[in-house]
């Protein structure tokens, strides 16, 4: 109804809105797919650590093409580099990580995100799709913060943050931050606190197709 | 004197049977041991359960394994990849048992097999349809769901180099499962590209020790 009130950004800016909330020092996991955005916002004169799940710290970013090295690829199984003073380690030692609360923040797309910071992420249920788990689930309860970004709408005009998930459940009550094309929202024992909207929008205009209720922030 | 390097890669699959449970280490295209699971081919075992990240893609690896009906069922993260078509028609009609498991459990439990523990309780997939059905507790104010330990009859792994002790290292992101799933097996078989005399690995930098290891095959080219 009040689509056209929409002003998005795009999802390099959101990736950029994600970097700013990421301090040095931290061990962050991006998840495969919109997350990986966030690495090419990173500042450069700040040591953040990138962890992927398959047994790598210091990840670096693509490589220049020709040099590609297959025994040096990220989760989502694409060809990376690895930054000096990284390591190496195998799968027992990366998951003590990413689920013993040694990350400090993990960005993972969504299909939907409840007003109590339930994630769905991994299934959409139709009963003829392939199941695949890999890190998800791990990583939604494991890391310190969990941060999701994702539109706002799906690309049917569907809200993204919900009262309650319609999908099977990656993690319950896991989620800290939600970062969309609209605002950036914050959990809380009253809901999803609205953080930030982007672009001038007005609260009542992001409510109008959000199906929860938005919290006033300060 | 103790030499665990095959002269023959098919002596170490002699006591294979059929309803085996097999690890197979791997992440997406890295550290897979193709030889080894081309050699798993060859032999006649079927109804196995295989235990591994993915379900392959393509033609080769453990596709090759699915394409020849050798396998009642996979225990996996995530068997969705690109072209992992012969996953897919197997499962679609019904001809292959899928256990989707976590990724953190799948290395987990093969990880608390491998240090003979009867399972652990952890946070991964609490509420989730992967932990219906399955015992849970709450502990220090947290839920926690209880998961059992993976055991296989043999695992192939692939590393960089040996010696003839079985004593491993790994290449980069290539190590991912092959160091837990060595520990886990009754029969760990080991696909390397250089064998080197005892004592030029320096006992600092061992990944796997040779303990965990039973056989080591050489097979030469880029890792």
């Amino acid at each position: 109804m009040s689509q056209h009130n929409l002003k998005p950004i795009t999802r390099n800016e959101i990736a950029q809105k994600i970097a700013l909330h990421i301090d040095e020092g931290s061990y962050v996991n991006l998840g495969i797919g919109m997350p990986t955005l966030v690495a090419n916002y990173l500042p450069e004169d700040k040591d953040i650590f990138l962890h992927s799940e398959n047994g790598i710290l210091g990840m670096g970013p693509a490589p220049e093409k020709g040099l590609e090295d297959w025994d040096l690829i990220n989760a989502g199984k694409q060809p990376v580099t690895l930054e000096p003073g990284g390591a190496f380690f195998h799968q027992a030692d990366s998951f003590a990580m990413m689920r013993g609360g040694h990350l400090d923040i993990c960005v993972l797309g969504a299909f939907q995100v409840s007003q109590s910071g339930d994630l769905a992420s991994w299934h959409t249920g139709e009963a003829d799709a392939i199941p695949a788990v890999g890190g998800a689930m791990d990583l939604a309860v494991g890391a310190k913060k969990t941060f999701v970004m994702m539109e706002h709408q799906t690309k049917d005009g569907m809200s993204k943050l919900v009262e309650k998930c319609t999908y099977p459940l990656t993690g319950v009550g896991c989620v800290a931050m939600v970062f969309t094309d609209l605002g950036i929202f914050e959990i809380t024992p009253h809901g999803f606190l609205v953080k930030e909207l982007f672009n001038g929008m007005s609260i009542e205009t992001v409510q109008a197709v959000t199906h929860a209720q938005l919290i006033e922030g300060n | 004197m103790i030499n665990k390097i095959l002269d023959r890669m098919e002596e170490a699959f002699s006591g294979l049977k059929d309803g085996a449970t097999i690890m197979v280490g791997g992440f997406g295209g890295s550290g897979i041991p193709h030889d080894l699971i081309d050699c798993l081919v060859n032999q006649d075992a079927k109804d196995l359960v295989i235990i591994t990240n993915n379900a392959g893609s393509g033609e080769t690896g453990i596709a090759a394994l699915l394409k020849a009906r050798r396998v009642r069922k996979i225990i996996c993260s995530y068997p969705r990849m690109a072209d992992s078509h012969h996953f897919e028609t197997l499962y679609r009609s019904k001809q292959i048992e899928l256990e989707l498991v976590p990724q953190g459990n799948l290395a987990e439990r093969i990880r608390a097999q491998g240090a003979g523990l009867g399972g652990f309780f952890t946070q991964t997939a609490y509420g989730t349809l992967l932990a219906q059905g399955k015992e849970t507790r709450l502990i220090n104010g947290k839920h926690y769901v209880f998961e059992t330990p993976l055991a296989a009859d043999f695992a192939l792994i692939r590393a960089l180099r040996a010696d003839r002790y079985g004593n491993l290292v790994y290449r980069k992101a290539a190590r991912n499962f092959g160091p837990v799933m060595a520990t886990a097996a009754k029969t760990t078989i080991a696909q390397v590209s250089e064998i080197v005399e005892i004592g030029e690995i320096d006992p600092e930098t061992v990944v796997t020790p040779g303990i965990f290891v039973k056989h080591v095959a050489l097979v030469k080219g880029p890792v």
